[in-house]
């Protein structure tokens, strides 16, 4: 129980995924929570990859993170603008209310 | 038993403050709880011997992500009272879905095991007797070249595309208009000028100006009192 293992940093990362997912179907009305919850998925993926990497001693999962990593931040910046954008025409950043695509 | 008790407290910490940053009332509370989770999340992987890639998440989440959803948290003026109905109506079906998710993934983490040639088969082995972040830079700039260029192409395309998205035509601002500076008529012109003639001479060349408007007609109106 006292010796931190694979499947320790492997829990925390399941709860930390499973709690991304439940945060985006909570908040329906504010995608900037949405996207904060993304942001934790791909820690929680993050996280996994670490873990590997430390029991298997090998570093390709930390380079793997850090393209990751890249890509989040790359995916925070572009939504964020969006969500900027969208508020600016439409005054609101409710989800239900992004339907102009809608046919 | 230190380690441990790090992990644990650290986990914790980790778990509690993503609660917070899903069902937390005020979005800027939730961004503030989100930084929590990324310093708790680099303790984690320095535990885990990612000393790199720890204080890379904390200067990259931290120092840029979070501050930029903190930024647009307090620029947008939204109605957080409005933002919060539906909670209760949604809570039953995303328990459901992440109550199945966790139990996937438990089935899966319980039921899986490693390889028996695991270890033959990994592609960088840490080396002994080197630091964490000299590893990473030995494979990183020379077998992972072209993944380390992708990332760079990757953050370009998202600061050309965020400069673009966000980027407001102002009629104040001065720009340049090729074809009207072609087009203008009666404002340069060619003279000869008697060679050394000096300005007392010649004058100076002034472009022509308007003629002021014509006073307005008022107008009169039949019947009017005169």
């Amino acid at each position: 129980m006292l010796a931190i293992g694979l499947a320790h940093y492997l829990t925390v990362g399941a709860v930390l995924f499973v709690l991304g997912i439940l945060g985006i179907f909570l908040n329906r009305k504010n995608i900037i929570v949405i996207l904060m919850s993304v942001e934790l998925i791909l820690l929680s993926v993050n996280l996994n990859l670490v873990a590997f990497s430390a029991r298997l001693n090998d570093l390709t999962g930390q380079i793997f993170a850090m393209l990751i990593l890249t890509v989040a931040a790359a995916e925070a910046a572009i939504g964020l603008a969006i969500v900027v954008i969208h508020y600016r025409n439409r005054g609101t950043i409710e989800v239900d209310d992004v339907s102009t695509l809608k046919g | 038993m230190i380690a441990a008790i790090a992990f644990y407290l650290f986990a914790a910490v980790l778990i509690a403050s993503a609660v917070m940053v899903v069902t937390s009332r005020n979005p800027v509370h939730s961004v503030l709880f989100l930084i929590l989770a990324f310093f708790n999340a680099a303790a984690l992987f320095l535990l885990a011997g990612a000393e790199f890639l720890a204080m890379i998440l904390v200067i990259v989440y931290v120092g840029a992500v979070a501050v930029l959803f903190l930024f647009v948290v307090m620029m947008l003026d939204v109605d957080f009272s409005a933002v919060r109905e539906g909670f209760q109506k949604y809570a039953p079906v995303g328990g459901a879905v992440g109550a199945i998710l966790f139990l996937e993934l438990v089935l899966v983490f319980g039921s899986w095991t490693f390889a028996e040639e695991a270890g033959a088969l990994r592609v960088n082995p840490m080396p002994i007797g080197v630091d964490n972040t000299r590893a990473i830079g030995r494979i990183l700039y020379t077998d992972h070249v072209w993944l380390f260029q992708l990332a760079g192409l990757i953050l370009l395309v998202a600061m050309i595309g965020a400069i673009v998205l966000t980027l407001r035509g102002r009629a104040t601002s001065k720009r340049q208009d090729i074809s009207k500076q072609v087009n203008r008529l009666g404002s340069v012109n060619l003279r000869q000028v008697r060679s050394g003639a000096g300005l007392a001479e010649i004058g100076i060349e002034r472009p022509p100006v308007d003629p002021p408007p014509a006073p307005k007609q008022v107008e009169h109106h039949g019947g009017g009192h005169h």
